[in-house]
């Protein structure tokens, strides 16, 4: 039996999946981490961002077998890192959220941004946060949150 | 036949103001003045919603059957262990709908959001009927003005109970019991008792005929600003949209759709899909395939395995093409069903002294929610139990009841937070192929639309043609106005039933038959021209086409008589308070008049939809290469009493950005009988790199609340259009706005790409195994600025 070994919030993990299997559905469908989203498929909205040795990653095109020994982060133990934690006290503060399928990987593209720049003016926010979309337009309170963590 | 201007767009084929006489229609026929209806506790228990109540935000346990205490109407749930749970009417899809609810009940029933539980209220038309709508849906933005009184009454009420049982207790005067933070002080002698401890006893109080609401000087909760409630699952990962559900022994399914509206599936050879590691089973039904799989990779390798033979059928050459020729054939040549007619438009019109004429045309959207289309569904031979995100659980267990031949009361639904809806998830196409589906197999499964299926069959708003007309007085100012709308029935199409030839859907003209100016003659009318597709509900419904067409169309009578349009307007709502308050304190904030660069402009627009007062200026640059670059948003928004301030704010942002993204980038084509677009390279949506710095201004006001949650879609077209013009002169009366049309004159023609790259830079990355998405990708994502 093939099986895929995976460090995913700290924890090892074996799972019995393919190596061409997208790290996304791993994650939801065999491990069972449901906060990383599905949004495309393709790379276009980054519903599905996961940090992979601290860099973000969208999940729905990265084959697990890729993963090698990285260690991964998903949503549900980003709160794990300073950064993280900043970022999610951040979106609660100013009220991110709306339906927030897209949060996850909203969180995750703005911790990792943090993660490699303290202090992101509004063209780093840009260049980190394109690649996420939100259809309910959180983007202006997003920017703020991002700022607002920055300086926490 | 006249339309309500604040009136509900969802059901109405009626005359008169719902807003105000349904409310009244109904707390009279209750006779009870609480809860959208009081039942009696055993009934409540009685009707269905036992094993679908589960707290959100991630696990939580069931309630329902064991649930034991005091349970006055299907909104509160007081139990002897001190649990206080609120079952919210309305679905949670991003709105603030559960925590603004939560606050109504909260306030009178004296305790802080902090200590209750929040579930999503099952199927139930007797308990959780939307007085607005009819029906148990959420839309239209009805949800706080048909819960603002109700709900405060279900609260106070069942605080009057609650003290009336301490008073007795105690055997004191109620009178001289105060309630707060769910305990009851006797002032006199500071005996305390909890609700808990009063939760068997309360069941015994007689339920108040009249329950005085609080003064609103006396509000805690309502009006000021808290946590929201869903928030914080939704930024951990534990909140729970209906495609996170895992049922035990459930499988995973991606399916095939008939890529042509209508068509049939013919023959599959599955040989090779049968082979694939993980594959359970492959089902069929008339119009798609299934393939079932312990996960969904799995399931989509095997569908990718598939051998499928369709037949298009007869809609196989359907095409944009035809149905806009078909649009302005009708337009021409239909006959029209009157929405308003008043002062003579035609007489006015043939006199004036001078008259213009628009065409203006909006093409089919999708609405791309984040979350793809999913529906988990079990068919056993005692019941069908679903699980989704709905904003109408009781459409849902009708059709699963219809499919599955069980009675509705062996179908249950389990209610998710929804990953947005704007009016996708009013209907229940989804469940009926689920259900389908499942009664083939004995376990349950998770169908998963992918994102090219969720927008490829979706049921699209409607294309409209839209030509309006007005004739001007002497002084520039209209005298007549006529506005013919032409396009497919939404309600038509919603209702089981259909829509009769020759009754209007007010929908179609919901924003046009009722602009906030003065106007001395108006006649608007609709010609009936179905698409042979199904339509549906988008968000802003019937304003955001309609106010789209007035609001443009407005500036261009101001220009075409060489008048601001914001002074044009202030002429016109000088009997319209409201509205003028908003125009002013938009154009004040935004700097109305001051100086721009070259290829800058501002634009307004104004409308009243929903019960609220909007008004919007965005200022943009246009490129001399056509592209849109938005430099500011200002809003000024009058919604009568606020119930929580910071979400009206959002709800305009997100609902303007939106509104934006549709204006700027986004319409469904068919060509040879399928949707063109597949995906978010196609139908592109506004990124946060092109969102400006955006303010929403919010008047005071002690009016009943309007709804909100639509009110920035309306606003978005016209005053982008109205910005575009005074950048670049040209005015644009088709959608999404063309950015070759905006080309300055000496650019030559060049390809700027719709797709921002940065996705398919990420991808590459990621399939080669490289983490980095990060750096320099976003911007490297938009297309080239000239």
């Amino acid at each position: 039996m093939q099986m895929i070994d995976m460090t995913v919030n700290g924890e090892l993990l074996h799972l019995d999946v393919p190596d061409d299997m997208p790290l996304l559905w791993a994650l939801r469908d065999v491990a069972g981490l449901t906060g990383t989203k599905f949004g495309c498929g393709i790379a276009q909205c980054g519903a599905c961002t996961v940090h992979v040795d601290g860099k973000p990653v969208r999940s729905c095109v990265m084959p697990v077998g890729a993963v090698g020994n990285r260690p991964v982060t998903t949503v549900e133990g980003v709160s794990e890192t300073p950064v993280g934690k900043k970022v999610q006290e951040a979106w609660l503060d100013l009220e991110v959220v709306q339906c927030g399928y897209c949060q996850s990987g909203q969180i995750m593209s703005a911790a990792a941004l943090l993660g490699r720049n303290p202090d992101p003016d509004d063209a780093a926010i840009d260049a980190a946060m394109a690649g996420n979309v939100c259809r309910c337009g959180t983007y202006p309170r997003i920017r703020a949150a991002i700022k607002q963590a920055a300086t926490a | 036949m006249m339309t309500n201007p604040h009136g509900p767009a969802y059901g109405l084929l009626e005359s008169t103001d719902l807003t105000v006489s349904s409310r009244r229609r109904f707390l009279q026929g209750t006779g009870l003045l609480m809860g959208f209806v009081w039942l009696g506790r055993r009934k409540a228990f009685a009707a269905g919603e036992e094993p679908s109540l589960k707290v959100i935000g991630g696990g939580g346990e069931d309630t329902g059957n064991a649930f034991e205490g005091f349970a006055p109407g299907g909104f509160i749930r007081i139990g002897r262990d001190g649990s206080i749970t609120f079952v919210i009417p309305s679905t949670e899809m991003g709105q603030g709908i559960y925590t603004g609810e939560a606050m109504l009940l909260a306030e009178e029933l004296e305790v802080g959001l902090d200590q209750v539980r929040i579930m999503p209220a099952p199927p139930n038309e007797e308990l959780y009927r939307q007085p607005i709508l009819k029906s148990q849906a959420t839309g239209g933005s009805t949800s706080i003005r048909g819960a603002w009184v109700p709900m405060r009454q279900a609260g106070a009420a069942a605080r009057t109970m609650l003290i009336g049982a301490a008073a007795a207790e105690w055997a004191v005067p109620s009178e001289e019991c105060r309630a707060e933070r769910a305990v009851i002080t006797h002032i006199p002698s500071g005996r305390t008792l909890t609700y808990a401890a009063l939760a068997d006893a309360s069941i015994r109080q007689p339920v108040p005929q009249d329950v005085p609401l609080k003064d609103p000087k006396d509000f805690k909760l309502i009006g000021k600003n808290t946590r929201r409630v869903d928030t914080p699952s939704k930024v951990d990962g534990s909140a729970q949209y209906g495609i996170d559900v895992k049922v035990e022994g459930m499988k995973i399914a991606a399916i095939s759709i008939c890529p042509v509206p209508d068509g049939k599936l013919v023959a599959v050879d599955d040989s090779q899909a049968r082979k694939i590691k993980g594959v359970v089973d492959v089902i069929k039904i008339h119009n798609a395939v299934a393939v079932t799989g312990d996960h969904f990779w799995a399931a989509r390798q095997g569908l990718a395995a598939l051998k499928i033979e369709w037949d298009y059928g007869a809609k196989a050459s359907l095409s944009s093409d035809s149905i806009w020729a078909d649009l302005k054939q009708a337009s021409e040549t239909g006959k029209p069903v009157m929405g308003r007619s008043e002062g003579d438009a035609d007489a006015k019109m043939a006199s004036a002294a001078k008259r213009v004429d628009a065409v203006y045309e909006l093409p089919l959207l999708a609405h791309a929610t984040m979350e793809p289309i999913n529906t988990t569904v079990h068919v056993r031979p005692d019941a069908c139990e679903i699980w989704l995100g709905t904003q109408a659980p009781t459409a849902v267990q009708q059709v699963a009841a219809q499919v599955s031949g069980l009675p509705p009361e062996k179908v249950i639904v389990h209610n998710h937070l929804i990953g947005g809806g704007f009016g996708r998830r009013l209907v229940a196409d989804s469940v009926q192929q689920a259900v389908e589906f499942a009664k083939q197999v004995s376990y349950p499964i998770k169908i998963i639309w992918t994102r090219e299926q969720d927008l490829q069959h979706d049921l699209f708003r409607p294309a409209y043609y839209d030509r309006i007309s007005a004739g001007l007085g002497a002084d520039g100012f209209p005298v007549a106005w006529t506005d013919r709308t032409t396009g497919g029935s939404v309600l038509g199409s919603y209702l089981p039933t259909g829509l009769p030839e020759g009754v209007l859907d007010s929908d179609a003209i919901e924003g046009a038959a009722q602009p906030p100016y003065a106007l001395p003659s108006i006649r608007v009318d609709w010609i009936r021209k179905d698409p042979p597709i199904k339509v549906n509900w988008w968000r802003g419904v019937g304003p955001t086409h309609n106010v789209f067409v007035v609001e443009s169309f407005m500036d261009e009578l101001a220009h075409a008589v060489g008048k601001d349009p914001l002074e044009y307007r202030r002429v016109l709502l000088k009997d319209n308070p409201r509205a003028l308050g908003v125009l002013n304190l938009a154009a004040e904030k935004a700097g109305w008049g001051s100086p721009l660069p070259e290829r800058t402009g501002r634009g307004i627009s104004l409308h009243d939809s929903f019960g609220s007062y909007l008004a919007t200026v965005v200022e943009t640059s246009v490129t001399p290469a056509g592209q849109i670059k938005l430099k500011r948003i200002v809003a000024a928004v009058d919604c009568g009493f606020n119930i929580l301030p910071d979400t009206i704010k959002a709800q305009i942002e997100g609902g303007m950005i939106f509104g934006l993204s549709a204006a700027m980038y986004n319409g469904i084509t068919f060509k040879d009988g399928q949707v063109e677009q597949s995906n978010f390279h196609d139908y592109r949506q506004m990124r946060i790199n092109e969102v400006p710095p955006f303010e929403v201004h919010i008047i005071p006001s002690t009016e009943g609340p309007g709804g909100i949650g639509e009110s920035g879609t309306v606003s978005a077209a016209p005053a982008l259009g109205n910005a575009i013009f005074a950048a670049t002169g040209k005015r644009l009366r088709r959608l999404p706005f063309s950015r070759e049309e905006l080309q300055a004159p000496d650019i030559a023609k060049q390809t700027l790409g719709m797709v921002p790259p940065v996705a398919l830079g990420v991808a590459i990355a990621a399939s080669l195994g490289d983490a980095e998405t990060g750096g320099s990708s976003g911007h490297q994502s938009q297309p080239a600025e000239v």
